[in-house]
């Protein structure tokens, strides 16, 4: 029994691995389209796993430091140390801005954190962690910053002194990791020229500046370049702790929005992300639905064009099972080679991608299956076109 | 050459190889690239060295201490002799608090104290009376008392004489109680008349030391309240930096030890120093410990409120068993290093003790040599396989 199929791919080889190299590239593109998806939501939870706490606290009825802006006062943390259960405490404050660098702006997340709390970044690709209590940085290596670079954040001019890879915010801005105090005075402490004015305006309120009372004015006005806030308070608790019965406790008797870290993975991506998610996932079924149809069309067409050889092949008297088989083994083919050429690609060109693009195996595995069912049934209507072709075209009937 | 063409068994061989060779390649990228790849770790050892920890802080430039010049009650300011910059001697007169009506009521004083001066002169002019009185009283007592006794004269008359006398002796004594009476007089109108000087001199503000007056606060016509500054004044030879050390970091800092000052006017010279005084009541809402560094030797000029860095030297540890503090990690809950053991990552426990900016000291749970990882491409996790390269670019 000769195979009709390798001689058939043997005689035509350059254009057979062509069109497989063809339908590879449209199935990697829907690939790294789903990769994209992923990405974006990884990028969602990357920090939440990377902070790796139990319990956030917020400031009451809002979505977290993320979804809406928290402001808690910096000493909660001494309560909520008390708590039973509790290991750890930290208190994180983030702040979204441009930053430039030799003359390329770019925006980042700066994350203000204590270190040895949690807060901070998990490992390192380079360089130490913050070692002084003011003035330096760590940041992520998609900043483009390298260690010993200076970089300007409102008043002040920080060292890099680590480098971190894959720290990122939620929409995927890059982080860069400050003692808590400095990010505390880049949040509230405003520029010169706006102190000066709140000092004048002060000055001139009859009601603080009076004549009698020299020391109100110096002390608002203190208060007022003061600030002992922060976004959030992260909590990390003993192994074994109920995290969602603390959380209700700290909601009911402190007062102040507790999330698990379920709920905070929720929020970001039920809420935050929910729009982008929904567009991107629409474009990504949409895709997939025409690489379908072009992978059908293609394998349908490869065999019509086929119908002179299928025709002479009929007239020798080849059995309808034999030419079946050569079709559909030659459909199944280029099916793998697509998938394997789509997979090497994507997986080549995904770093290259501004955001992250995360390629699962799972994905993969199902991109597999529906390739190989759709080359299959693209190739059952080949067959079917096939087997009504008359043996007389062959003689130019 | 056509494949076709070729016999069938180097074709088919032929299309092996190929074959192969693509799926060598994808393998090649899955596990390099992909998912099933093990995670890039940086390797270094555990050393011996000598640690020479430092604890940082800022804060600015103050004066050890801060005078503030003002009056002790309600006026307006009448003249202000010294202005910002201006060197001051101890005693030296700044400015002057309006008297109002302290002029004229002086002058009423001394007034008083002379009328007083004049009252003494007429009470003593009165015991002279008196006692010149008393002198003739008691003379004719004397004659009437011998005349009575010989009969001559009637005992009544002896007997009045007699009592003339003791009236005259009664009011000298009372000349004499009215003159030092008017005496203390005029101690009283003295000692007024030198209270309101003493006033007088209250509103006039001296300088307290020698120093150099920082800030003039208030000009001629102002009105101040008792308390209120009119200057500041400082001591420039007295001048240091109240740094604030994260209380967390602030362990084994004592007085004596030598520091770097770096004013952020000048970033690029760091200035020596030496720790002061630790002060005794830290900051309980930024939890800071309050270190004033002396400069050592004190600049030349320095000034107040400037932002300074301070980095004190620590004792150091030598010979110690010491990693970069880049490889310590948290792993649940516990601090420890990551090893590599057969390829794949396990956590080990540590404890670290002297901490520098670049190295922690380990003071139990690893060796001389052993093998650690600094960096890694991914967070690790207990069991993950990683292979060794080199991740920080050259």
């Amino acid at each position: 029994m000769i195979n009709l199929a390798g001689r058939d791919i043997a005689h035509h080889l350059k254009s057979y691995l062509l069109t497989g190299l063809g339908l590879g590239l449209l199935i990697g593109v829907t690939l790294t389209m789903a990769g994209v998806y992923r990405g974006m939501v990884d990028d969602a939870k990357v920090l939440l796993r990377a902070v790796d706490a139990d319990i956030w606290v917020v400031q009451q009825n809002t979505l977290g430091p993320f979804a809406e802006p928290s402001s808690v006062p910096d000493d909660l943390y001494r309560a909520l140390a008390g708590l039973a259960g509790v290991a750890q405490t930290g208190n994180v404050s983030y702040l979204t801005m441009q930053v430039s660098h030799q003359g390329k702006s770019q925006r980042v997340m700066v994350a203000g954190y204590e270190p040895g709390k949690p807060g901070g970044p998990s490992f390192l690709v380079a360089g130490r962690p913050i070692a002084r209590a003011h003035y330096e940085a760590v940041a992520d290596a998609k900043t483009g910053l390298e260690v010993g670079d200076r970089v300007r954040i409102r008043r002040n001019d920080y060292t890099v002194v680590g480098l971190t890879r894959r720290m990122v915010s939620s929409g995927g801005d890059p982080m860069l990791f400050i003692p808590l105090k400095d990010a505390q005075e880049a949040q509230f402490l405003k520029d010169n020229d706006a102190i000066v004015e709140d000092r004048q305006r002060l000055a001139a309120n009859p009601a603080i500046n009076r004549p009698g009372q020299p020391g109100v004015l110096d002390a608002v006005q203190a208060i007022q370049t003061s600030s002992h806030k922060v976004n959030a308070v992260l909590l990390r608790l003993h192994p074994g702790t109920d995290a969602r019965a603390l959380a209700t406790t700290i909601a009911r008797w402190q007062r102040f929005t507790a999330y698990t870290r379920a709920d905070m993975e929720d929020i970001l991506i039920a809420k935050l992300i929910a729009t982008a998610a929904r567009q991107i996932g629409l474009f990504l079924m949409i895709l997939a639905v025409v690489s379908a149809a072009i992978v059908a069309f293609i394998i349908y067409t490869m065999t019509l064009g086929k119908i002179k050889e299928i025709a002479v092949l009929k007239l020798i008297g080849t059995r309808d099972r034999t030419i079946a088989a050569m079709i559909m083994q030659e459909a199944l083919g280029l099916g793998i080679i697509g998938f394997f050429v789509g997979k090497f690609a994507a997986t080549l060109w995904a770093p290259a991608f501004p955001k992250y693009v995360l390629l699962e195996t799972g994905d993969a595995g199902r991109a597999f299956v529906l390739t190989l069912v759709v080359c299959a049934l693209a190739s059952l209507l080949a067959i079917r076109a096939a087997l009504k072709i008359d043996p007389a075209e062959a003689i130019g009937g | 050459m056509k494949l076709v063409a070729l016999k069938p068994g180097k074709r088919t061989l032929l299309l092996a190889l190929g074959a192969l060779g693509f799926i060598a390649a994808f393998v090649w990228l899955l596990t390099t690239r992909g998912p099933l790849a093990p995670v890039g770790v940086e390797i270094a050892r555990v050393t011996r060295t000598d640690l020479s920890p430092a604890v940082y802080g800022i804060g600015t430039v103050e004066a050890r201490r801060a005078y503030a010049v003002g009056p002790t009650q309600a006026g307006r300011l009448l003249q202000v002799w010294v202005d910002q910059g201006d060197r001051v001697r101890a005693g030296q007169l700044l400015a002057e608090i309006d008297p109002v009506d302290l002029l004229q009521r002086g002058e009423a004083a001394a007034s008083a104290a002379a009328r007083a001066r004049q009252t003494a002169q007429a009470a003593q002019a009165q015991v002279a009376e008196a006692a010149s009185r008393v002198r003739l009283a008691q003379a004719n007592h004397a004659r009437y008392q011998a005349l009575a006794k010989q009969g001559f004269v009637a005992q009544e008359m002896a007997d009045s004489r007699r009592n003339e006398a003791a009236a005259a002796e009664a009011a000298l004594a009372a000349a004499r109680a009215n003159a030092s009476g008017a005496q203390r007089d005029i101690s009283r109108a003295e000692a007024e008349s030198r209270g309101i000087q003493q006033v007088s001199n209250n509103l006039k503000l001296l300088s307290p030391i020698d120093g150099v007056v920082t800030a003039r606060e208030a000009e001629p016509g102002t009105t101040v309240v008792a308390g209120q500054a009119v200057l500041r004044l400082v001591d420039p030879g007295q001048l240091w930096v109240r740094a604030r050390v994260d209380q967390a970091r602030a362990q084994g800092v004592t007085v004596g030890q030598v520091a770097d000052i770096v004013l952020r006017s000048a970033p690029g010279t760091a200035m020596p120093g030496k720790v002061a005084r630790i002060e005794l009541q830290s900051d309980a809402v930024t939890e800071e410990r309050i270190i004033d560094v002396a400069f050592d030797p004190p600049p030349a000029q320095l000034y107040l409120a400037e932002l300074a860095e301070v980095t004190i030297r620590l004792p150091g540890a030598r010979n110690v068993l010491a990693v970069p503090r880049a490889a310590l990690a948290q792993f649940k809950g516990q601090t420890g290093v990551w090893q590599v053991v057969d390829g794949r990552a396990r956590f080990q426990p540590v404890q670290p003790g002297v901490q520098t900016a670049e190295q922690v000291q380990i003071v139990s749970g690893l060796s001389a040599g052993d093998n650690l990882v600094v960096y890694s491409a991914r967070q690790l996790d207990d069991g993950v396989r990683v292979s060794e390269q080199r991740l920080t670019p050259q």
